[in-house]
């Protein structure tokens, strides 16, 4: 991650919240998607999000990066209050985002869709006064790095549409990967991957972590959260039903807890981790 | 999202992949085999004044055809295209006959056209209304008005300045109008912001997948209301064109414009859906339509072929982009 | 895919270069040649629509007389009524293919002006069918009906018929402002013996020469003053929608309904005594008239000059003293539109 400078994390002491969210609330019509949910990220954590499907993990992570505006509810960062009004102010504040559509335009390249929508500029007058963009650099740069995460891809110039499922998925980690100062989020990023793909994207994510930014990441793939998790939010009808360690928990116990099969007196609360 | 079905159309999409990149080659292949069929049928076709000819005639339409490409790009479409225009030659015209100067006139009424680009562009972008309804419900509009402002007649525009795009100039032994190179100009102007710089780029986004645009905090409507404006500029300066071509602003020009337009882009390559194709294939487009309604004249066939093979020429690129996008 | 000439192997890049490269040398080639040598006379013709009978007359009168006298005719139109861009176009065509001269009926007096100067300039003949330009001596000569006479004829027709009953009259227009439509109006006017603005004419309305136009326009003027019992119309299908309004006020025995244009239907019309009176012109006289001009200029370098009317008749079954009409048996064998 050659452009990204040394992240230093003045303001959190380390296991400080981040990232915060209170009772959020939100409706699509009669449908809740969201019906009180609480959320902590802390710092240089690999937290899990894990919930049976429709149990709002989507909507609760779209929350949180300013994709969709909560009825009600409260979201801080850093301890502070804040309000996305649409997902620019996120990424502004480093916050990036792998959604489950991906978010990629597909006919165009893949050098496009890193940079997509914070393309960067020629400098002096071409860039300042022509807003030429800096294409050559853009290339040069995704080049650099996709090959440093691993991926191979045909062409840095081929469209997205191009690509199988799973190098599309790769496109939209390395957004990520390439653009977060703060944190980053992942819904589902295996979700099409075979055994090899997956184990570079757990790569990846461990990576980010490594800089020592916090990674959220959405899976229903059991071991491999247990794999890579520090904590787990089981979601469950738009609530947050516990958050257990994987240290202390086994799969079936995140499973019953998913399900409702079973409670977990000692999980009801959350507990330090 | 099937890895395995991606897989095995690996190789066909990477052709179609070549193919969508440089998506103004079949357009281009298509206009050669026109000029060399009518060059051999006719050889006047060839000669440079007629060739000269057929781009004064490219003129409106191929001006027109720049901004409707813009919105096609954002999955757009704009059948008010020929309504704006009228409305500009109108009141250009109306400001100079009635003793304005020519100048202030014509930037009036490139303005009162981009006003009407806001009109459009602030509904599609903020109340989400469909393009097509929209700028429907803006073609009935500036029609109406146009008749009731000019009592339903036609009247001629003869002030220099306004005429001036018509007069000729000499360019290496080949004549053209000033309104061609105004128009050849725009194309090289709007080809550079959509492919140079990133308001371009955002163009294609949009126009490709608008939730991913969003998503990735590109300002969507605003983009929108911009394609929009810009659009209605440029047919404020087909206007212009327009009047130097036909000394007359006549509320009742131009109606077969939206179609007209719409099949320069569409033969050119530019995708209905949004978000692929650009604008030298447009420029390929509007030429294919002209050559052949000139070459057919030439040749002596009645022109209303033009009409059935043009007709073809847009299902075959239709047929053929549907089936690149098939290739996702 | 590989069936289309899009997929070639080739590197698009080298195919633009070798297209580009192609164009220039056919380009340069056929510049050289491009100066026809003799070759047979070709004319021209450009009508404002393909849609209207009217001009689907004229076209087939021209096609049939060029035929005859062995030369080739190339037939263009506007796209819609107002497609000057479309007509202009077509003549700067006309005028690279080597036309020896081109008819044209002009969409707009003043829009043609520069295409045809340009086409004079270049020794092509030009004759304004049917509609005059502005200047109407901005082409060699204009074939067409004199307007204003057929006014008169309509106009005249209409007050002897009347006999003693007073005037009480309703005019339906078509466009205001066209030509055409001021020269019968006008016409009517004189033919008439009434002058404009004078209390026996109780309203006009605008038809746009179109029947559903006519007849709401005939309705509010019945509406408005239920004496009315003549009433001019700019053409046919405007009398007929005036006819539909008259009858739905039970009052088509009561007006007399007079036209211009000698289209069949509007003959037909006549003849079921729905018009009283039409004045006929006669589309493929222009048409005619003007291929001969050509092939005569093509052969003599003869132009004619100035206006040529190509008449009109009075059609009518009910024929009044003092005024030269023709029945509709005639009517039936000269009209255009079937
Ligand atoms: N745009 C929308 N409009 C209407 N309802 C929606 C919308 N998005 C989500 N929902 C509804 O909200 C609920 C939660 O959806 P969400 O996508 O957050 O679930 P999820 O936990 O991400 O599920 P999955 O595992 O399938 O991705 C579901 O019932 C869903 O149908
Ligand atoms: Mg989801």
């Amino acid at each position: 991650m050659a452009p990204v400078e040394p992240r230093v994390q003045a303001a959190t002491t380390p296991g400080g919240v981040i990232l915060e969210a209170r009772n959020l609330v939100k409706h699509y019509g009669h449908v809740t998607a969201l019906d009180g949910v609480d959320f902590e990220l802390r710092s240089g954590e690999i937290l899990a999000v894990v919930g049976d499907n429709g149990a709002g993990k989507s909507s609760l992570i779209k929350a949180l990066t300013g994709a969709i505006v909560p009825d009600s509810g409260d979201i801080l960062l850093d301890g502070q209050p804040i309000h996305f009004k649409g997902p620019l102010d996120a990424r502004k504040l480093g916050i990036e985002t792998v959604y489950q559509d991906l978010a990629v335009a597909a006919a165009l390249d893949i050098a496009s869709n890193l940079f997509l929508g914070r393309e960067r500029r020629r400098p002096g007058f071409l860039g300042d006064v022509l807003r030429m963009l800096d294409k050559k650099g853009m290339r040069a740069e995704a080049e650099r790095s996709m090959a440093e995460l691993k991926f191979h891809l045909p062409s840095i110039g081929s469209a997205v549409e191009s690509l199988s499922g799973g190098q599309r998925q790769g496109v939209a980690v390395a957004r990520a990967a390439l653009f977060a100062k703060k944190l980053a989020i992942m819904d589902e990023p295996t979700a099409a991957l075979g055994v090899r793909e997956t184990g570079q994207v757990l790569d990846l994510i461990r990576a980010i972590r490594q800089r020592g930014l916090p990674v959220v990441l959405i899976s229903h793939n059991m071991p491999n959260v247990f794999e890579i998790a520090d904590r787990i939010h089981i979601m469950r009808l738009g609530r947050r039903a516990a958050v257990v360690s994987p240290k202390t928990h086994t799969m079936a116990d995140v499973v019953a807890i998913m399900t409702g099969a079973a409670k977990f007196e000692e999980a009801a609360s959350p507990q330090a981790g | 999202m099937n890895s395995a079905s991606a897989l095995s159309f690996g190789r066909t999409s990477r052709i179609a992949a070549k193919f969508v990149g440089t998506p103004s080659v079949g357009p281009l292949l298509v206009l050669l085999a026109f000029g060399v069929i009518f060059s051999l049928t006719n050889p006047r076709f060839l000669a440079t004044q007629n060739l000269s000819i057929i781009l004064q005639q490219t003129v409106i339409i191929g001006t027109l055809a720049i901004g409707q490409t813009l919105i096609i790009l954002t999955a757009g479409i704009d059948l008010a295209v020929g309504a704006i225009c009228v409305l500009g030659t109108i009141l250009a015209g109306k400001l100079a006959n009635s003793g304005y100067d020519p100048v202030a006139a014509m930037v009036l009424a490139v303005l009162a056209c981009s006003a009407a680009g806001v009109a459009a562009g602030s509904l599609i972008s903020g109340l989400r209304l469909p393009p097509f309804i929209v700028t429907l419900g803006i073609l009935g509009i500036i029609t109406a008005a146009l008749r009731l402002i000019s009592a339903g007649g036609a009247f001629s525009v003869t002030d220099e300045f306004l005429g001036w795009t018509g007069n000729t100039v000499r360019l290496n032994g080949f004549i053209v109008t000033y309104g061609v190179i105004i128009m050849l100009l725009l194309y090289g102007m709007v080809w550079f912001l959509l492919n140079q710089t990133q308001w371009g780029r955002h163009v294609y986004a949009v126009g490709n997948n608008p939730e991913a645009a969003r998503l990735v905090g590109i300002p969507v409507g605003r983009l929108l209301l911009s394609v929009y404006v810009l659009a209605a500029f440029i047919y404020g300066i087909a206007a212009w064109l327009a009047l130097g071509r036909i000394p007359n602003a006549d509320p009742n020009a131009l109606q077969t414009a939206n179609l007209d337009s719409i099949t320069a882009v569409v033969i050119g390559g530019t995708s209905l859906f949004g978000g692929r194709g650009g604008l030298i294939g447009t420029l390929i487009g509007a030429l294919i339509v002209g050559v052949l309604r000139n070459g057919l004249t030439l040749a002596g066939i009645d022109p209303l072929w033009q009409d059935l093979i043009t007709g073809i020429l847009v299902i075959v690129a239709v047929a053929l982009d549907q089936l690149t996008r098939g290739r996702r | 895919m590989s069936t289309l000439p899009m997929s070639t192997g080739t590197k698009s890049g080298t195919i633009v270069k070798s297209a580009v490269a192609g164009f220039v040398f056919f380009g340069t080639a056929f510049a050289v040649t491009g100066h026809a040598s003799a070759e047979e006379v070709i004319v021209g013709l450009v009508t404002k629509t393909e849609v209207n009978p009217f001009f689907v007359k004229m076209r087939q009168a021209a096609e049939a007389e060029a035929k005859a006298k062995g030369v080739k005719l190339i037939a263009r139109a506007g796209k819609f009524d107002g497609d000057n861009e479309g007509q202009v176009t077509a003549i700067e065509d006309l005028i690279s293919a080597g036309a020896k001269g081109i008819l044209v009926t002009p969409n707009n007096s003043t829009g043609m002006l520069g295409v045809i100067k340009k086409a004079r300039d270049a020794g092509v003949l030009v004759i304004a069918l049917d509609t005059a330009t502005d200047p109407a001596d901005a082409v060699d000569a204009t074939f067409a009906t004199d307007n204003f006479e057929a006014g008169v004829q309509q106009g005249a027709y209409a007050r002897k018929a009347l006999g003693d009953k007073k005037p009480v009259l309703a005019m339906l227009d078509g466009t205001p402002g066209g030509t055409v439509d001021t020269f019968r109006h006008n016409g009517y006017l004189k033919g008439f013996g009434l002058a404009e603005g004078d209390p026996a004419i109780a309203g006009s309305a605008i038809t746009n020469g179109a029947q559903d136009k006519g007849q709401v326009g005939m309705e509010n003027l019945l509406s408005k003053n239920g004496e009315i019992n003549a009433v001019y119309t700019i053409n046919e299908p405007a009398a007929a929608g005036g006819y539909a309004a008259l009858k739905s006020f039970g009052k088509e025995a009561d007006v007399m309904l007079t036209s211009i244009d000698g289209g069949c239907a509007g003959v037909r019309d006549v003849k079921a005594g729905k018009i009283a009176a039409t004045v006929m012109q006669f589309p493929y006289k222009m048409a005619a008239m003007g291929v001969d001009a050509i092939v005569d200029y093509a052969a003599s370098g003869k132009k004619p000059s100035g206006f040529v009317n190509t008449g009109s008749f009075l059609i009518t079954d009910k024929p009044v003293e003092g005024i030269d009409s023709k029945d509709t048996e005639w009517g039936l064998k000269n009209c255009w539109g079937d």
